[in-house]
């Protein structure tokens, strides 16, 4: 089915804000539901989407890969490797402050781009991995729309998941610990564990936006995970639409894609010699529209009313 | 031997770039009580104020120190007055993050006024001296000039902070914020001089490693994570702590070679960080956790 | 002639609960004043809500008769009110002498002679003017604690269980400073888990519960107030 302009542009925007908005509800699992600032966001996008790449894309001779697994094995692999990653990254920093954590957390993401530019045996360095697979390809379900409705899908599932957890016992006691954490800890609720698994369902979802972003964009580098691209637009998301809710997740994840896509289209009317500095312009814009939001709304366009667990007088 | 004792200086020129970061990091921890993403980024801009300076009135490479340290003492104050006070005030939880998002603004800011190439502050390669008398090692002048003038600087903070009002001020506020306010001890003067010397030690920083190697958009914010397991390493709060860490991380990282490839040194730092972090976070002198 | 301090019907508390309900206290120059009471009573609450520590949502403080409910602390020092509280009052990484610098922060001029005065008053801080203040004994914090309050020379002086966790010998040897500071026209309001002893020393005392007075009298007469002693006077 071929789109015409327009309606292709339409369908690449909103698949790459399907898979911003996975990102950012798994984000908003970490930071909404626990309070745990995850700056290496960057990292475990990058580990689901290389875990994926090599487990689905054919033989080469430069790198290892060649298992020529179908796309759901491949999100699996991603899944599980960034849940892996969480686990250590989270045992170590589930008892640390916040601060302490973020710091931590940059460092992984730093630790695994130097792994994934520098062990080319393993993803092909910075060259790497290209001639990654839609779904069926080769039939029409390989198709731009096709792979937005599995976006779609995708996104829908995990709003339905991190909802039903939010609501379920084991999140009043994640909404506990953010109310009241002496309280909670002396209910005898262990506090790290529960932040623990907070960290690494968090996790778990990062590495499927991993995974999704390979197959749909086909290609890999470690250029694409830099701190801008795979953290700061996340977090960007996540407060702007309004963190600690779900829905504001997605939200932002729209209308901040929205905004760089929509700046991008502005900076393509100037000559190409200033391609680069357009770039750091749009990092600029972006930049600057974060502090205006932390300083004037920093609840987001749709602020968070959790259910409270005991009326206080305010 | 001749290797170890070469990276051994290779060391402790990184140590004084990351010492300077460190101090400004750690005491801006202690006091304002936030990890500031962004003082790689001072260092950037810092060493490339310091470029534009030397440019405009073509002058030699040194000269970018002073106008570097004297600038981002202004723009960090700027920045403290402009955006890190309103949020102080109202939500000092998303600080961190308003920080993370300054890193990215001062960046592009960089790359959008003097481009994203590799830039230097002098052309030509200095011809390091080639000392026989201790096994052939080789040391560029101004790798002596760093490790003097950092030492320079950091006797001018240890006499700041022991000899001044001001100075002790802010170790006071550092080890124990609301005993400061009850004695009358004025928060954002405090504050205020925080930023003055952060600033002008990372744009130091910023200027060592441009001298050293070269100047780059991203040459801080590569070097962001060293300086906080720097500062880390030594104890928040504690600016000698972060010299002491400044310099071991240093030597770890350029001894690392020896062991694994070179690409990896950051990985040296992060190790060593975590390790800290697990065994003992309030660091070696036991500065603020 | 209005009194030293005086705060009346203080409502406030931590986080929207308010413990006190209504509190009053008074101090006249040359007095000292010591609250009591069981654990949870509010004292401290109510000397940090005086000293502008805590929000205080409904009430009056008055220094000297002038307004002073929830100004800033930098303001209460320029006023000559100091306070000590009790627990993290010190300064651990500066010496004896900075500690009591720091005091000072807002004086003008050559600190020596309040140094002095303080090195009088205490002059085991004398000898150990060097010494880092976190290496020091409970005792010896203590008196650093109060020797950097000192330093602005205040007309009120106000204690946070300054006995707490010190041996009898060195809780005697802090009464008697304390007496002594008053007896340099200091008035002090001090909060006291060591009630008899402190109510021995005291002009006045007030027994607060629960956030509300209970009693106020002399020192004297609460000591020899038999419901007084049930409740406080253990020991």
């Amino acid at each position: 089915m071929e789109l015409t302009g327009i309606a292709s542009y339409l369908v690449s925007f909103l698949t790459f804000a399907g898979i911003y908005a996975v990102l950012a509800l798994g984000l908003n699992m970490q930071w909404g539901f626990t309070g745990q600032f995850n700056i290496g966001v960057a990292g475990f996008f990058a580990v689901g989407a290389y875990t994926s790449a090599i487990l689905t894309t054919p033989s080469s001779p430069d790198y290892l890969g060649g298992f020529g697994m179908p796309f759901l094995v491949g999100l699996a692999g991603a899944i599980i490797a960034s849940t892996l990653l969480g686990l250590v990254v989270g045992l170590i920093t589930a008892r640390l402050r916040t601060d302490y954590l973020a710091i931590a957390s940059i460092g992984i993401a730093e630790m695994v781009r130097l792994f994934v530019k520098n062990e080319g045996w393993l993803t092909n360095g910075v060259r790497g991995i290209a001639g990654i697979d839609r779904p069926m390809a080769d039939t029409a379900l390989a198709s731009p729309f096709a792979y937005l409705v599995i976006v779609v899908l995708f996104v829908a599932g995990v709003y339905v998941l991190v909802e039903r957890a939010y609501g379920s016992p084991w999140g009043r006691v994640l909404r506990a610990i953010r109310e009241n954490e002496p309280a909670t800890a002396a209910a005898g609720k262990s506090i790290a564990s529960f932040r623990l698994q907070a960290f690494v369902l968090g996790s778990a979802i990062m590495g499927l936006g991993g995974g999704l972003y390979a197959h749909f964009f086909g290609f890999l580098s470690p250029e694409a995970f830099m701190p801008l691209y795979g953290t700061f637009l996340v977090w960007v998301m996540l407060i702007a639409g309004g963190s600690g809710n779900n829905r504001g997740a997605i939200l932002g994840a729209i209308v901040v894609w929205g905004v760089w896509s929509g700046t991008a289209l502005l900076t393509d009317l100037l000559p190409t010699e200033h391609a680069t500095q357009a770039a750091a312009l749009r990092v600029l814009l972006i930049g600057v529209l974060l502090q205006v939001i932390l300083v004037l709304r920093p609840e987001g366009i749709l602020p968070e009313k959790p259910p409270r667990l005991t009326s206080r007088k305010r | 031997m001749s290797d170890i004792l070469q990276l051994l200086v290779y060391g402790l020129v990184l140590g004084s770039v990351l010492a300077m970061g460190a101090i400004g990091v750690s005491m801006i921890f202690g006091i304002l009580r936030f990890a500031h993403f962004a003082h790689g980024d001072f260092m950037t801009l810092g060493a490339y104020l310091g470029l534009a300076f030397i440019s405009a009135f073509g002058l030699s490479s040194w000269w970018a120190l002073p106008a570097a340290m004297v600038g981002m003492a202004v723009v960090a104050v700027f920045i403290d007055q402009v955006l890190y006070r309103r949020i102080r005030r109202t939500q000092p939880v998303i600080l961190l993050i308003a920080s993370f998002g300054m890193a990215l603004i001062l960046r592009s800011l960089v790359q959008l006024i003097w481009g994203s190439d590799n830039q230097t502050y002098a052309s030509g390669i200095q011809f390091p001296w080639r000392l026989d008398w201790l096994g052939g090692l080789r040391l560029k002048p101004d790798h002596l000039w760093i490790m003097l003038i950092s030492l320079g600087l950091v006797a001018g903070v240890h006499l700041f902070l022991t000899h001044t009002r001001l100075g002790k001020a802010m170790r006071a506020m550092s080890d124990n914020m609301d005993l400061a306010l009850i004695s009358g001890i004025p928060a954002e003067r405090v504050i205020m001089v925080t930023w003055v010397i952060g600033g002008a030690l990372a744009a130091a920083a910023g200027v060592f490693l441009g001298i050293d190697t070269r100047l780059h958009p991203v040459m801080g914010w590569t070097t962001l994570l060293p300086v906080f397991a720097a500062a880390i390493l030594g104890g928040i709060g504690r600016p000698y702590g972060a010299i002491a860490g400044g310099m071991i991380i240093g030597v770890s990282m350029e001894m690392s070679t020896l062991l694994i490839p070179a690409a990896y040194k950051p990985a040296v730092a992060f190790a060593i960080m975590v390790g800290m972090l697990i065994l003992r976070p309030q660091g070696i002198f036991k500065g603020t956790v | 002639m209005s009194s030293l301090l005086e705060a009346k019907g203080l409502y406030g508390g931590y986080g929207g609960v308010d413990i006190l309900q209504g509190t009053n206290l008074r101090v006249e120059t040359d007095e000292i004043v010591v609250i009591v009471g069981p654990n949870g009573a509010g004292k401290s609450t109510a000397m940090k809500a005086v000293f502008g520590l805590l929000k205080v949502r409904e009430g009056n403080v008055l220094y000297r008769g002038e307004t002073i409910t929830n100004a800033k602390p930098e303001q209460m020092v320029r006023r000559g009110i100091a306070y000590v509280p009790q627990e993290k009052n010190v300064f651990p990484s500066l010496t004896v002498r900075e500690n009591l610098e720091m005091g000072a922060y807002l004086m003008k001029g050559d600190l020596s002679k309040r140094l002095d005065k303080v090195y009088t008053l205490f002059p085991k801080l004398a000898e150990r003017r060097r010494q880092q203040a976190g290496l020091m004994s409970g005792g010896e914090r203590q008196m650093v604690a109060m020797g950097r309050a000192l330093m602005i020379d205040p007309q009120l002086l106000m204690l946070d269980e300054p006995t707490a966790g010190l041996s009898p010998l060195l809780i005697d040897e802090t009464f008697e400073r304390i007496r002594e500071i008053n007896a340099q026209g200091i008035g002090v309001l001090m909060v006291e888990q060591n009630a008899k002893q402190a109510l021995s020393i005291a002009s006045r005392g007030y027994v607060l519960a629960t956030g509300s007075n209970r009693h106020e009298d002399t020192g004297p007469n609460l000591l020899a107030n038999p419901e007084v002693a049930e409740m406080f006077l253990g020991g």
